[in-house]
């Protein structure tokens, strides 16, 4: 990825437009990098800012002094904050499986050459990115029809399938030599042996990638909490934050018992939405780094192959 | 006719031979039937008079009276407009920053740099529209908003960004980007380096300066990127970013003239107003002008450039 231009022409003497337009790219993406920083640093700073802080001088880059207000707040009763982190993992985890499964078997399927309706199937797929029915049937289909209101499984299924995620499968694998599909024929294996033994091996680069993607979906996806879930055990972390953040009722019922006597004034409700906001968030934030490379590599994929 | 008997005949041969393979298409196959082409059969209900107690097929006709309400309603032409105009922005705005944020990326030397700074870049891609609601509140909040603060500490006056729909346009364009330019940017970036190093390489023995280069090696070589992406874009210009635009205003009545498109103007009718036959209509009349505008746009680019089409 990294071609270092400068380096290859050591002999040459950097001339003075050169020069000017190296200020000006590490300016700019310094800029850049700044902005899509300082929101993050915001968020943070303001979770860890008192409330009265907050009321007397707004959210700042610093605050006058660290508080653990909101933190406390949110962790003295977590059971709701970690059930909504559980359902959220489950489903990212069972989703991703699920889906780089199919989606790998169809992907194969579509460009084996043997494969006779490979055309017909491919259109089938292609079709649905074209044209769809719209929000109201699909929504009727799932409420009225096939009664997945307040069901674990409809936050699996309204993900599972991303055609463009077939297509991209569909293409990467083409690039596993068919050489090696054949001997395994011929050396009598079955389909799906060579499928999973042969094939899926290779095709690791695009798993990670696809799969990567798949799961970033997964995690934040809160459309369908709102459309389909009532059942507030069920809300994933996207949603489940999503209720905290509008809805100061909601915010109190989820960090504090009923019973409990809490005056509205020394209720921390802005610095404690920052605060699940980091909580929701955070974890996710500090895997990044580690798969970074697999994103973009993901996009490259996909570029590459249009 | 003859392509239904050729369809039958491979099917037939792919049961008999490949049935393997038709397994192994079969869960997507069956996902799809089921979750898009059947609500593509829902569609009547656009055409009707929908009531829950008699259900899809049950409900009388109403011709075409929910299109008519929408269209009379003046809503049509607003959302529709707006859907429009922001995607047309956002196409624009990204896309210039996204070239240009490649070009410079390309220039930078130090490793390390160009790792932090392209990863910092990509993250505002990795949180979700939720996250994105939260920090724009934390942002642009009339009593502690930061940019608020700023503007007080400054002697102007505060922005009432959530009661005035006068700064949306900007908010959304500058958000937007803001998310996607990181993505973008990693696929010009793609590009860069797949152009050959010897062009460079002869055009700097040919005295040509920086800007040369740029102007008449690089964004050329980025031309076949930038057609794909166009029409990808193109086709999507009638569907709203739903996700964006529902998580940065909600229901907030006062904004809707500049923040309302199609998409959160059919999830509204939905969800609150439980107007299932004039949402579908919206929704139909959406997907129509998607179809349509994708299907010109492809036929144009198989014109002027046939190496870019889509199919």
């Amino acid at each position: 990825m990294t071609v270092q231009r400068v380096k290859l022409r050591p002999g040459i003497r950097k001339t003075r437009d050169r020069k000017t337009f190296e200020v000006l790219s590490y300016t700019f993406i310094v800029l850049i990098t700044i902005l899509c920083l300082l929101p993050f640093w915001l968020v943070v700073i303001g979770s860890f800012t008192s409330e009265a802080e907050i009321y007397q001088r707004g959210y700042s880059l610093w605050p006058q002094e660290f508080s653990l207000e909101a933190y406390n707040t949110a962790f003295k009763y977590p059971d709701k904050v970690l059930r909504a982190y559980g359902i959220t993992v489950s489903i990212t985890v069972l989703g991703t499986f699920l889906s780089l499964l199919f989606t790998s078997m169809c992907g194969y399927a579509l460009q084996r050459e043997d494969f006779r309706s490979r055309g017909f199937f491919t259109m089938f797929v292609f079709f649905t990115m074209l044209f769809g029915g719209g929000l109201v049937p699909w929504y009727l289909l799932i409420t009225n029809y096939l009664k997945l209101k307040d069901t674990y499984w409809i936050m699996i299924l309204t993900q599972l399938v991303n055609v463009y995620f077939v297509i991209l499968m569909k293409n990467f694998m083409r690039t596993v030599p068919k050489a090696l599909v054949e001997a395994a024929k011929i050396d009598g294996a079955g389909e799906f042996y060579t499928f999973f033994r042969i094939v899926l091996p290779l095709a690791k680069p695009a798993l990670a990638s696809i799969g990567m993607f798949t799961a970033l979906n997964y995690w934040n996806e809160w459309r369908t909490g709102m459309l389909f879930l009532q059942d507030d055990t069920l809300f994933p972390l996207q949603y489940y934050l999503y209720r905290l953040l509008n809805s100061v009722e909601f915010l109190k019922s989820s960090t504090v018992p009923m019973t409990s006597e809490i005056s509205s004034l020394s209720f921390p409700s802005e610095s404690l939405k920052l605060a699940m906001t980091v909580i929701a968030t955070g974890p996710i934030i500090l895997l990044y780094p580690f798969l970074q490379k697999y994103f973009v590599k993901g996009i490259t994929i996909g570029a590459v192959k249009g | 006719m003859k392509a239904l008997r050729r369809f039958g005949r491979n099917l037939a041969f792919d049961f008999k031979h490949n049935k393997a393979l038709l397994v192994m298409i079969l869960p997507i196959a069956v996902y799809l039937i089921i979750f898009h082409y059947l609500p593509m059969c829902g569609i009547v209900i656009a055409f009707k008079q929908y009531n829950f107690a008699q259900g899809i097929f049950g409900s009388p006709w109403c011709g075409w009276n929910n299109f008519r309400f929408f269209f009379m309603s003046g809503k049509a032409w607003q959302v529709t407009r707006n859907t429009l105009l922001y995607n047309a922005a956002f196409i624009v705005v990204q896309n210039v920053l996204e070239i240009a944020a490649a070009i410079f990326l390309s220039e930078i030397a130090g490793r390390r740099f160009k790792k932090f700074t392209q990863g910092a870049m990509f993250l505002p891609n990795f949180i979700s529209w939720v996250v994105v609601g939260a920090i724009a509140y934390n942002l642009l909040s009339y009593d502690f908003g930061f940019v608020n603060n700023v503007l007080t500490s400054l002697g102007q006056e505060k922005w009432s960004v959530y009661t005035d729909p006068q700064y949306w346009p900007g908010i959304f364009i500058f958000l937007s980007a803001w998310k996607h330019v990181g993505y973008g940017s990693i696929v010009y970036l793609a590009a860069i380096m797949g152009i050959s190093q010897d062009i460079y390489e002869s055009a700097a023995l040919d005295g040509a300066n920086e800007w040369q280069k740029i102007r008449y090696i690089t964004l050329p070589g980025l031309q076949s990127t930038f057609i794909i992406l166009l029409i990808l874009a193109i086709g999507n210009i009638f569907r709203g970013n739903f996700d964006m635009f529902y998580q940065l205003v909600g229901n907030n009545g006062l904004l809707y003239n500049a923040t309302d498109v199609i998409d959160t103007y059919v999830f509204r009718s939905l969800l609150s107003s439980y107007e299932f036959g004039m949402s579908s209509a919206i929704g139909l009349y959406q997907s129509v002008l998607c179809l349509v505008t994708l299907v010109a746009t492809n036929l144009l680019i198989r014109r002027i450039s046939p190496e870019n089409a889509l199919y």
